[in-house]
């Protein structure tokens, strides 16, 4: 049985005058001890998949329909109690700026020992000694007096390792990290990239990485699933994913690195914008900016198909890959 | 901490030094002090001589500094009126007033955390609704109007409270006689500390209500909610303490404030402190103790706000007072 089943996830924002579709019908799957990676453009869903998974979106976001099977309890469901004892405790988030996540006016003591005392019966003896040995684990030198400190007081890359140690406090089955790298130093995102993929795989324990980093994807994880305008439109293992993309989506993002260029050259982006919630094109949500567009692909949402090694939502898939446009576009 | 004192000292020595210019510069206009002094039946002649001893002919600035000498050592003039010592008088009626904005200060803190609070997690529940409307009623009706509104309501009609005085009060130390000690008392101290807190109050529930509302958006609320933390746990321990950071220094600068609304507060339920007696020193034109009350007014503004400052250096991590100022 896998660790996560996500089945038809519909997320909606109740704004003042519409109700707009956030996420539309999403559905994966997590086995235990898997590393999965979410990507796509800012306003794709992704961050709001990850909140949904812990049922912590924030008004005026919510779940409209569809299951999250976490161990095989609907998250869904669950009572606040439920909830509670999920957070942090079974699953646990690793948030995008760690500049913000922390509480300003709180010791990372104080914020570590709350979490251990919050799902387990310790004592703060007990709690604190916890929380030294997960500092150890994330290299951080002195923890003993880390505890003792605010965190204004550490770099933004010493926050994020405490964010992760406080992640793996509890020993969850799943760690969602959103975008965890992106508001640090690209000198110091190698660094903790590498000591997550460690400690997930040390520990046995699932990742969700949101990303719009596809070379960090590539490193990180084992499956990838790229989402544009509210839903999956590729899917399979994450080396045929960067390797042969079939959607024109995902090839476009992956022409669209600056490996794929020669340097002088301009990059080559895909045309356009991803839509707001409010305008999503009708058919598929891509065809604005799709050079392989059709009627079809104007008037009718593509269902998702197997094709060769990956899962994918495009009508003309098998068009492109016999096509010679594809050889082109590729190269 | 000793840089960031000294520098707080020397800022505070500052301001009293305007607010001594400004209150000497209102003395020098508020009528000849001859007149208030004589009389009218004596000579131009004596008055020229009087105000040449009384140093009323000297340059203004000679005066201020003669005013300023004698402000130092404890010494702003006497009392035309009581023919004491202003400093005195104001001494004995100091007590009362700071009682009473104690009294109020008490009822802010202890509804205006909670009602914040509320009305922050459960915007849109009917009881947040009465609260926040009548926040905007109690903002908008001047102090003297709720002062007679609660003494006609609970003096008059009803008669459960006294409407006027300080009724039984403890003599305590020097010229210190306090309400706290008696039933009769606190009876006496409440409905002019509720009429003194009828416009502060409102003022900070609509305060805290605004910054904890916008401290539950905050990334660090919605991490801890991630991490399973109990929402107890989350509105008074994470939200609470950064919500009350920014109503520090608000508070600060209202308690100062309060102790010139006690002006109309005391002068309504002729409570004998120092906001009642300047409303008689104005009239009776007693213009030494105008201008002591002024100072002395000022000097607790300045000592307040600087007391504040370090409150707000402790509470905040962020602001490292011993590292301050260096």
């Amino acid at each position: 049985m896998s660790l996560l089943s996500v089945r038809d996830l519909t997320v909606k924002f109740a704004m003042r005058d519409q109700t707009v579709t956030a996420l539309n019908g999403i559905s994966f799957d997590l086995a235990k001890g898997e590393r999965l990676g979410i990507v796509g453009e800012s306003g794709a869903g992704k961050s709001i998949t990850g909140f949904s998974l812990m049922n912590l979106l924030s008004r005026p976001g919510y779940i409209d329909n569809g299951q999250i099977l976490f161990e095989g309890e609907d998250v869904v469901q669950m009572n606040d109690k439920r909830l509670r004892n999920l957070r942090g405790n079974r699953m646990a988030m690793i948030f995008q700026d760690p500049m913000v996540t922390l509480n300003p006016v709180l010791t990372i003591g104080q914020q570590m020992i709350e979490t251990l005392m919050a799902h387990r019966k310790l004592s703060r003896e007990e709690a604190r000694q916890i929380a030294i040995v997960k500092l150890r684990e994330v290299y951080i030198p002195s923890p003993e007096e880390r505890l003792e400190q605010y965190p204004h007081e550490l770099s933004g890359g010493m926050r994020q390792r405490i964010i992760i140690a406080i992640a793996l406090l509890l020993d969850p089955q799943l760690i969602i990290a959103d975008e965890p790298t992106t508001a640090l130093d690209v000198t110091i995102q190698a660094d903790i990239m590498e000591l997550m993929l460690e400690l997930c795989q040390s520990n046995q324990v699932g990742l969700i990485l949101i990303t719009h980093d596809l070379g960090v994807v590539s490193q990180m994880t084992e499956r990838t699933l790229v989402m544009y305008a509210g839903r999956i439109i590729e899917s399979g293992r994450t080396r045929e994913i960067i390797n042969d993309p079939q959607h024109p989506y995902t090839q476009g993002l992956i022409n669209a690195l600056p490996q794929q260029t020669l340097p002088g050259q301009r990059l080559k982006q895909i045309p356009g914008n991803m839509p707001g919630l409010a305008s999503i094109p009708t058919g598929c949500a891509f065809n604005p900016r799709c050079k392989y567009a059709t009627d079809l692909c104007r008037s009718r949402v593509p269902e998702t198909v197997h094709y060769g090694e990956v899962e994918v939502a495009c009508h003309e898939v098998q068009r492109l890959n016999s096509d010679e446009d594809r050889q082109e576009a590729r190269a | 901490m000793f840089a960031y004192l000294a520098k707080r000292v020397i800022q505070a020595i500052a301001v009293m030094f305007v607010i001594s210019l400004i209150a000497f510069a209102i003395q020098g206009n508020l009528g000849d002090p001859l007149r208030e002094l004589v009389g009218q039946s004596v000579s131009e002649e004596v008055r020229q001589q009087l105000r040449d001893e009384l140093g009323l002919n000297d340059s203004f600035v000679t005066q201020y500094l003669r005013f300023a000498g004698n402000a130092l050592q404890g010494d702003l003039g006497t009392s035309y009126f009581f023919k004491e010592p202003a400093l005195d008088v104001i001494l004995k009626k100091l007590p009362a007033t700071l009682e009473l904005v104690f009294g109020a200060t008490l009822i802010i803190v202890g509804f205006s955390v909670p009602l914040g609070v509320y009305t922050a997690i459960k915007p849109d529940s009917i009881l947040s609704r009465i609260i926040m409307g009548l926040s905007i009623i109690g903002i908008s009706i001047p102090v003297f109007l709720t002062a007679i509104l609660m003494i006609f309501v609970f003096s008059v009609e009803y008669g459960w409270l006294p409407s006027y005085g300080r009724g039984d009060t403890v003599h305590v130390w020097g010229y210190w006689q306090t309400n706290f000690a008696t039933a009769d008392g606190w009876l006496h101290i409440i409905l002019p500390s509720f009429a003194l807190a009828s416009i502060m109050l409102p003022l900070f529930v609509r305060l805290i209500r605004a910054e904890m509302m916008e401290v539950l958006q905050s990334e660090y609320v919605k991490y801890a909610k991630a991490k399973g933390i109990k929402p107890w746990r989350i509105y008074f321990i994470h939200a609470l303490k950064n919500t009350l950071l920014p109503v520090i220094t608000v508070g600060g600068v209202q308690i100062g404030t309060m102790v010139a609304y006690t002006i109309l507060t005391e002068t309504v339920f002729q409570w004998p402190g120092m906001g009642f007696m300047f409303l008689e020193a104005v009239n009776r034109v007693d213009t030494p103790l105008i201008v002591a009350y002024l100072i002395v007014v000022g000097f607790i503004f300045v000592v307040t706000n600087t007391i504040v400052d370090l409150i707000y250096g402790l509470v905040n991590p962020t602001v490292n007072i011993a590292r301050m100022g260096a």
